[in-house]
């Protein structure tokens, strides 16, 4: 394997592998471009905010601060620590990409979002080479950021005329559910998950959105802990 | 409504500086990688990653409710949420929990609607 058909299938995989999540997807990019608009913006620059921010939790808190008039340096605060966990994503994923072009970096890089992150690594273990890996990853980003970016647009346009009460925003914690569960394995990352999701919801009130930092550094080093404790050897 | 409460020129320096700090978290070690030998305490750490970031995204999301934990059966996306952790632990599809989730949620706010 290895050449042009080849990675067309590994993106083609990427791809079939995203598409139920689109639908979890959907929703909530309808909503960053609702509530922009909402709030004051206009639909460019909703749609600006969607391309260079690209990550909806903390879009949709940008658009809050930069509605209620808050300085530059506390929206710039709030969007680090919500995309905080990017840097983890980022590490993680990152040994999957050594030897990438600095340019393909940077693009895999923009591209790198919760979704994106998991369902790649998931794809990853089957798949020794990095041009095959690139691809697969693409058929996974590449979707995801074209319905975020539509839906954003539409939401933005369509504006008031979605209805609230559907609950359709629910869609991402399901989505975010079926995609921890394969990450479960053993004792050691059900520790993990346990913790970060009782610590998170413990620190929920907590500013700039550090309960969730909180929380997924705690799940961390409880599954470092119990790995230990279990004696585990090889897991790197 | 147009009325930007920014200025326009202010509004889009704003959104750039969120983006470019953005993209920088992502791209950050993926740019070094090739540069980098990750000691083997981090990467016995970033194993955790997936389980503990996503549980932390998900509690929240579930659990609390108008600002406040709500662990009781009134919670009806706690309920639905139960169920469709059932449907993604034994199906393994991303499809029939949402799908699973998302009916679970209308069955029983229509539920309560009648009641």
């Amino acid at each position: 394997m290895g050449g042009q058909t080849g990675l067309r299938d590994d993106f083609l995989s990427g791809a079939r592998v995203v598409a139920p999540v689109l639908i979890g997807v959907l929703p909530f990019a309808l909503i960053a471009g609702v509530v922009a608009v909402r709030l004051g913006l206009s639909p460019l620059a909703a749609s600006g905010l969607s391309v260079l921010i690209f990550a909806g939790a903390s879009q949709l808190a940008a658009i809050q601060l930069i509605h209620d008039g808050a300085p530059l340096l506390i929206i710039l605060i709030t969007v680090f620590f919500i995309n905080l966990r990017f840097t983890m994503y980022s590490a993680s994923i990152a040994p999957h990409f050594r030897g990438a072009r600095a340019r393909t970096k940077a693009m895999l890089g923009y591209l790198l979002t919760d979704q994106a992150y998991v369902l790649g690594l998931y794809g990853f273990s089957d798949r020794p080479a990095l041009a095959r890996r690139i691809a697969f990853y693409l058929g996974v980003a590449l979707p995801l950021w074209l319905c975020w970016q539509v839906a954003t647009v539409v939401g933005a346009v369509a504006g008031s005329r979605l209805p609230e009460s559907w609950g359709l925003e629910f869609g991402i914690p399901l989505t975010f559910m079926a995609m921890v569960v394969p990450s479960i394995t053993d004792r050691a990352t059900g520790a993990a998950a346990l913790v970060g999701g009782a610590l998170a919801v413990a620190g929920h009130a907590l500013p700039w959105n550090l309960g969730l930092i909180l929380g997924a550094l705690a799940g961390i080093a409880t599954g470092m802990l119990v790995s230990t404790l279990a004696g585990d050897k090889a897991s790197t | 409504m147009n009325a930007e409460p920014l200025g326009t020129t202010m509004l889009w320096f704003t959104i750039a500086a969120a983006g470019l700090l953005t993209f920088v978290l992502r791209w950050s070690f993926i740019a070094m990688i090739d540069s980098l030998e990750m000691p083997s305490g981090v990467r016995r750490a970033l194993r955790f990653v997936p389980a503990a970031v996503l549980s932390a995204i998900i509690g929240p999301a579930v659990v609390v409710q108008n600002g406040a934990v709500d662990l009781s059966p009134d919670n009806l996306r706690l309920i639905a949420a139960l169920v469709a952790a059932v449907v993604a632990w034994r199906t393994r599809s991303i499809f029939y929990t949402i799908a699973t989730g998302m009916l679970a949620l209308w069955g029983l706010t229509a539920l309560v609607n009648i009641g």
